[in-house]
């Protein structure tokens, strides 16, 4: 039997991380709860209002339309991106010369930061200038992102799908190559159908990396902003304002620093809860 | 040197109760540690999960009673504090 020797020492190598944390994060994080029930004018002048920022928030249209069009777009996107990454993955080739191009072509969109995205797209989907637009007007669709709600929204998704997708094409492609071929022959000897061992093989072996892949995709597109900021500008009107920039709305344009702060409480208590709901779920699975 | 930091008497009760929880939490591992078990919850749990759950719900509990209820905040902290307790015994 081995005996297992305690040495809480190593401990002490975590304190960089904690002091970092503490100054980056948790510091930060405190003064936006300050500032949350205060209605700050200057640094010398401070009101204490209590909750009052909160019930506004919680009762502000605004708030709850940008709200509603994040879940919407996070839904969508995940939708979208999850089903056509495993698609993209099942047909990638598995050996030979094209699998460094496919991998590579497909980790493109991934390298391009988001304001740059946001700008390809924008000239993209013009109509006068962009390939995109211009296709599509010549197709006979009356399309126009800056003035129809419909058309912006659908620019977005697109654009989220092709900057975003090979993520999801990346983990499972992964994840399929894991699989041992014992059990693609197990299949053969059974005579198991295409969608048999789809079903019963690689989906249940890509749970994992599919979990982590929804857990990434849902946060990320949760808190998306620069990538719709640039492209619509989160219009027309405020269709494609997400909670992102409602919140640099109020903090930086209108600087309503107390608004802003209790609404990016609750913006972060949404996140946490996501998040806790996923770090289970993953734990549960990888524990089962 | 934190004045900056915009403090309130009342945030300053919450982070301070919010850190002898950690501390005690801590304490409480050394001298007593947690075992997982299930109970109320359809999870396994630490008891440090269930301070999170209870903490995470308990801020839910007080956004919808903001929004939606007219009486004062505290009988939130009330009722969340008995939760809370619920959790840590029986969950």
């Amino acid at each position: 039997m081995i005996n297992k020797t305690d040495n809480n020492r190593a401990w002490l190598l975590v304190v960089p991380v904690v002091v970092l944390v503490a100054f980056s994060a948790i510091i930060p994080l405190m003064t936006v709860v300050n500032y949350s029930v205060q209605d700050i004018f200057d640094p010398q002048t401070r009101i204490f209002v209590g909750t009052e920022w909160f019930r506004e928030a919680l009762l502000d249209e605004r708030l709850h339309g940008a709200l509603g069009r994040q879940v919407l777009f996070s839904l969508m996107v995940l939708l979208i991106e999850v089903p056509l990454g495993i698609a993209i993955a099942l047909c990638l080739p598995r050996r030979g010369p094209w699998v460094s191009f496919c991998l590579i072509l497909l980790a493109l969109p991934m390298l391009v930061p988001f304001n740059v995205v946001g700008t390809i797209w924008q000239i993209f989907a013009r109509a006068d200038i962009g390939l995109g637009g211009w296709l599509m007007t010549e197709l006979g669709f009356d399309y126009n992102y800056t003035a129809s709600p419909l058309d912006a929204w659908l620019t977005v998704l697109v654009m989220d799908v092709w900057h975003w997708t090979s993520l999801i094409v990346l983990l499972c492609y992964a994840g399929l190559l894991s699989i041992p071929g014992a059990y693609y022959q197990a299949a053969q000897i059974d005579g198991a159908s295409r969608w048999a061992i789809f079903r019963y093989i690689q989906l249940p072996k890509l749970t994992n990396v599919l979990v982590i892949g929804v857990l990434l995709r849902f946060m990320d597109s949760f808190m998306i902003y620069a990538e719709p900021f640039v492209l619509t500008g989160g219009g027309p009107g405020n269709a494609t304002t997400f909670l992102s920039q409602q919140l640099t709305t109020l903090a930086v344009g209108q600087f309503d620093l107390g608004p802003a702060a209790a609404f990016s409480l609750i913006y972060f208590l949404i996140i946490l809860l996501i998040c806790w709901l996923f770090y289970t779920a993953i734990t549960h699975l990888s524990t089962r | 040197m934190f004045d900056w930091m915009a403090w309130t008497p009342v945030t300053a009760g919450f982070f301070g109760g919010i850190a002898v929880l950690l501390v005690g939490m801590a304490g409480l591992e050394v001298v007593w540690p947690t075992r997982e078990r299930k109970g109320l919850l359809p999870i396994p749990t630490t008891r440090g999960d269930r301070l999170f759950i209870g903490l995470l719900s308990s801020a839910f509990v007080h956004l919808g009673w903001i929004a939606l209820a007219d009486s004062p905040v505290y009988i939130a902290t009330i009722l969340c504090a008995i939760w809370v307790a619920i959790l840590l015994r029986w969950a």
